[in-house]
């Protein structure tokens, strides 16, 4: 550890995943992240692991769900169309509340779409896709070792509030290769106890796993529960990039690649004078309401550009943290397409920024 | 130092070839390093393209407007990257199979005949690597010995032959250059 090797994004999803104590990963291939199931397929027998190609994502799923019901650190990872195929088992495991890792490296769509980049899941990863009351603790890295930080903190996350974790990239992140340093890996022997597990019973307790209640009033007290939980992580669990956004006239909103990008935009519109900044989510779920909107009371804002890979997903969240105060903008790229820094400055150039 | 570099050819032309050790070399010299590549789902035949980003920071932007560097090995990919070639910057000809001539006077045009070269070298499949050479003696991705150990390295499994033909090839297009 602490030396940069080069790595594709997709077989990093791997690497992290094990430095995070992951030994069971289920799946099945999907373009433009199959570098991920090949790469746990060669490196988890070497760490007494066990990789698993399911006959479909549907199976992968429920897989997942009976592992990390026996109380191991698990992992999926996949693309948007293997992603909708796993909804209703992703609901079930959010339901009998069992931690584990989702990876979705998301491609152009609807339908098969392509396998180019795309942030058309963002409303299926935050609002989310199945059905129930329910939320996706969602993280987006912007590069491959912020990918490698994500991937370990999910799995920290899942654990700690017993709720699926997603790391949410993209088709761009998925294929690229990087210098990447893996910081920290975690101890076997000090991840937490899971006294809730099935795990064969020794002199204890029964315990049952499940997401089922036939009882109302039991089922709404197990929501309540849920619910009490999700108002502890949007509490603590926020986390968003602020570069150079506290005295920017304008305010960049982006994630994971649009977001890297957008940085990019902002270090040469500064060196402009151009008074811009960004405010990346990396949570999307909890949304940084709070910051969006302490950023939209400044007198010194004028307005916010959000850019996405998709037809304005993320802006409608922005929209209700900035309710009204100031002017909210959009501009998306959809169908594989990643706007150039260029584009992107084009836009800031011909919005008229208006104090309000 | 920052350096940019967009290869393009058609699949089988070893463009990713390039850009992988590129990055492969520049990464060895504690360098950051990105590779982007591009290409559709046939192994040959189709268009394939690489985008490399190496520097002493953290890199920004994957997508970039122009190219400080663009290696093109097919007359599709002159067409298409030519203009893309950042003022001041260096575009590499395959002049063995590229008919066409850079009009461009605000960019240096290196015209290397790399499969003629790479078929003495012992193989024009090594055409690739004959670029790279030219590509390391102009912009300095890093020193000759790293990219070096790193043909040796990639091509270990072909054989001792194939490392060689290689090499000879880097070397090739460095002088040509």
């Amino acid at each position: 550890m602490g030396e940069k090797i080069l790595m594709k994004g997709a077989e990093v999803l791997g690497e992290s995943a094990i430095k995070a104590g992951c030994r069971l990963f289920f799946g099945y291939p999907i373009t433009p992240q199959n570098e991920a199931p090949s790469y746990m397929a060669k490196r988890l027998p070497e760490v007494g692991g066990v990789f698993v190609q399911a006959e479909s994502e549907v199976a992968a799923i429920n897989m997942l769900y009976g592992a990390a019901a026996s109380g191991h650190r698990v992992m999926t990872s996949s693309s948007s169309p293997g992603i909708s195929l796993m909804q209703e088992g992703i609901s079930y495991i959010a339901g009998a509340q069992l931690p584990v890792v989702l990876v979705n490296v998301m491609r152009g769509g609807p339908g098969l779409g392509n396998i180019g980049p795309a942030q058309g899941d963002y409303f299926q990863s935050v609002k989310p896709g199945g059905n129930g009351d329910y939320h996706l603790i969602t993280l987006a890295p912007m590069n491959l070792q912020e990918q490698i930080d994500l991937i370990y903190d999910a799995f920290e996350l899942a654990d700690e509030y017993r709720n699926p974790a997603m790391v949410l990239t993209d088709g761009l992140l998925g294929q690229i290769m990087e210098a990447v340093e893996f910081h920290r890996e975690k101890d076997l022997s000090s991840l937490p106890a899971k006294p809730w597990a099935t795990t064969g019973i020794n002199h204890r307790k029964k315990n049952l796993i499940s997401s089922f209640d036939l009882d109302y009033d039991r089922l709404e007290a197990i929501n309540h529960q849920i619910q009490d939980k999700y108002r502890i992580v949007k509490e603590k669990e926020v986390r968003y990039e602020s570069y150079f956004a506290d005295d920017a006239e304008v305010i960049l909103v982006a994630y994971g690649t649009t977001g890297r990008i957008c940085k990019a935009v902002v270090d040469i519109l500064r060196s402009e004078k151009y008074s811009v900044g960004l405010l990346r989510p990396i949570s999307l779920w909890p949304f940084p309401e709070k910051i969006l909107q302490q950023l939209a009371q400044k007198s010194t804002t004028k307005g916010f550009l959000v850019v996405e890979l998709s037809a304005g997903q993320m802006v409608e969240d922005v929209k209700i943290s900035v309710n009204g105060v100031k002017p909210i903008h959009f501009h998306g790229r959809m169908g594989g397409n990643v706007p150039s820094p260029k584009e992107i400055i084009d836009i800031i150039k011909t919005i008229q920024w208006e104090g309000k | 130092m920052e350096m940019e570099l967009l290869a393009a050819g058609f699949g089988g032309q070893g463009v990713l070839m390039i850009g992988q050790l590129v990055a492969l070399s520049a990464v060895d010299e504690n360098k950051f390093a990105l590779f982007f590549p591009s290409y559709g789902p046939a192994m040959r035949g189709g268009t394939a393209n690489c985008i490399v980003i190496i520097g002493d920071k953290p890199i920004g932007s994957p997508i970039l407007n122009e190219h400080e560097h663009v290696i093109v090995m097919n007359n599709p990919s002159f067409t298409k990257f030519e203009p893309l070639v950042k003022k001041g910057g260096h575009l590499y000809v395959n002049s063995s199979l590229v008919s066409e001539k850079s009009t461009r006077s605000d960019i240096q045009v290196h015209y290397i005949d790399a499969n003629d070269l790479a078929g003495k070298a012992g193989a024009n499949v090594a055409a690739n690597i004959v670029m790279l050479g030219s590509l390391l003696k102009v912009s300095h991705f890093s020193a000759y010995e790293i990219a070096e150990k790193w043909i040796q390295k990639k091509f270990a499994g072909k054989g001792e032959k194939v490392v060689k033909i290689n090499l000879s090839a880097l070397k090739a297009g460095f002088e040509k250059a």
